[in-house]
């Protein structure tokens, strides 16, 4: 993978639009190959004000964002993409005042679609807050592949 | 009940205003420059629809359940099904089932036309019943 992609677009995309910047999401590097965001517990995030525990919609955020991460991160490159669905379990309370980290697998890539799973956690991956299992569609520009298959099959 | 969400400092940061009518909730986030998150399109952060679907889900769970602990989400599925644009979005939710544990919600938002939704949500909370 370039370097430029892993040290400057990535950061760009884990960060760069107006949503993620206000949200305080960073991009942590990649970990056996897979991307990691970073985002910093803070009392405006909050979903419970009796307990300081982050809102369920931000981790839901999270999960979402860095699963496109991990399908650009397949790709190599950056490509247009929406995601389609996301399923999140949410398995415990976050710890408050706690960062929260969040990592993803793009685990099918097919021309169409991007099969991903993620997981946001304080520490320990093995120990999830919560975990997600989505799917986004790629919008590709056609290739001079795709133009020619579809001369001939027009033809 | 509009007291529920501006209770919830994430409900606050997203700026929902909650309108209630009989025993339905509808919220609506305005539109602002930080729910974007593709400034190219422009189109909201999923994200943050998601969020409101969520929010709305869990305040006509409040509702319907009055409790001193808020509703807690089990798991959520959202489903994308237009962009969003940058104007404001409404969502509205309704329990599909409610057991003495744990309720089953589904939840539409939409921006210009009720019957175009931009997502939807389906959900379970936990019920803090003893």
């Amino acid at each position: 993978m370039h370097d430029s992609f892993v040290d400057t677009i990535l950061p760009q995309l884990a960060a760069g639009s107006a949503h993620t910047g206000a949200l305080g999401f960073a991009f942590d590097g990649l970990h056996e190959g897979e991307p990691r965001i970073r985002v910093p517990w803070r009392k405006d995030l909050v979903g419970d004000p009796d307990t300081g525990v982050i809102a369920g919609g931000l981790v839901t955020t999270l999960l979402d964002h860095i699963g496109g991460l991990a399908v650009w991160t397949a790709m190599e490159e950056f490509q247009p993409i929406a995601t389609l669905d996301l399923r999140v379990d949410y398995m415990r309370a976050a710890r408050p005042r706690t960062n929260l980290l969040a990592q993803a697998k793009c685990y099918r890539l097919t021309p169409t679609i991007a099969f991903v799973r993620a997981w946001a956690f304080e520490e320990d991956p093995s120990d999830p807050v919560a975990a997600a299992q989505s799917a986004y569609v790629l919008n590709r520009p056609p290739t001079a592949r795709d133009a020619a298959a579809k001369r001939e099959a027009t033809a | 009940m509009s007291d529920l969400l501006e209770r919830i400092p994430y409900a606050r940061f997203l700026d929902l205003r909650t309108l209630v009518s009989g025993d339905e909730i509808t919220v609506i986030m305005p539109f602002a420059d930080r729910l974007i998150g593709n400034p190219m399109l422009p189109a909201l952060h999923g994200g943050s629809t998601a969020a409101l679907l969520e929010m709305t889900a869990m305040a006509q769970v409040a509702l319907a359940f009055p409790s001193p602990r808020l509703p807690r989400p089990i798991n959520v599925t959202v489903a994308y099904l237009r962009t969003g644009r940058p104007m404001n979005v409404f969502a509205r939710a309704q329990i599909s089932r409610a057991g003495r544990r744990v309720a089953h919600v589904q939840a539409e938002a939409w921006q210009e036309t009720r019957a175009e939704p931009i997502a939807s949500l389906t959900a379970h909370f936990l019920l803090d019943n003893p």
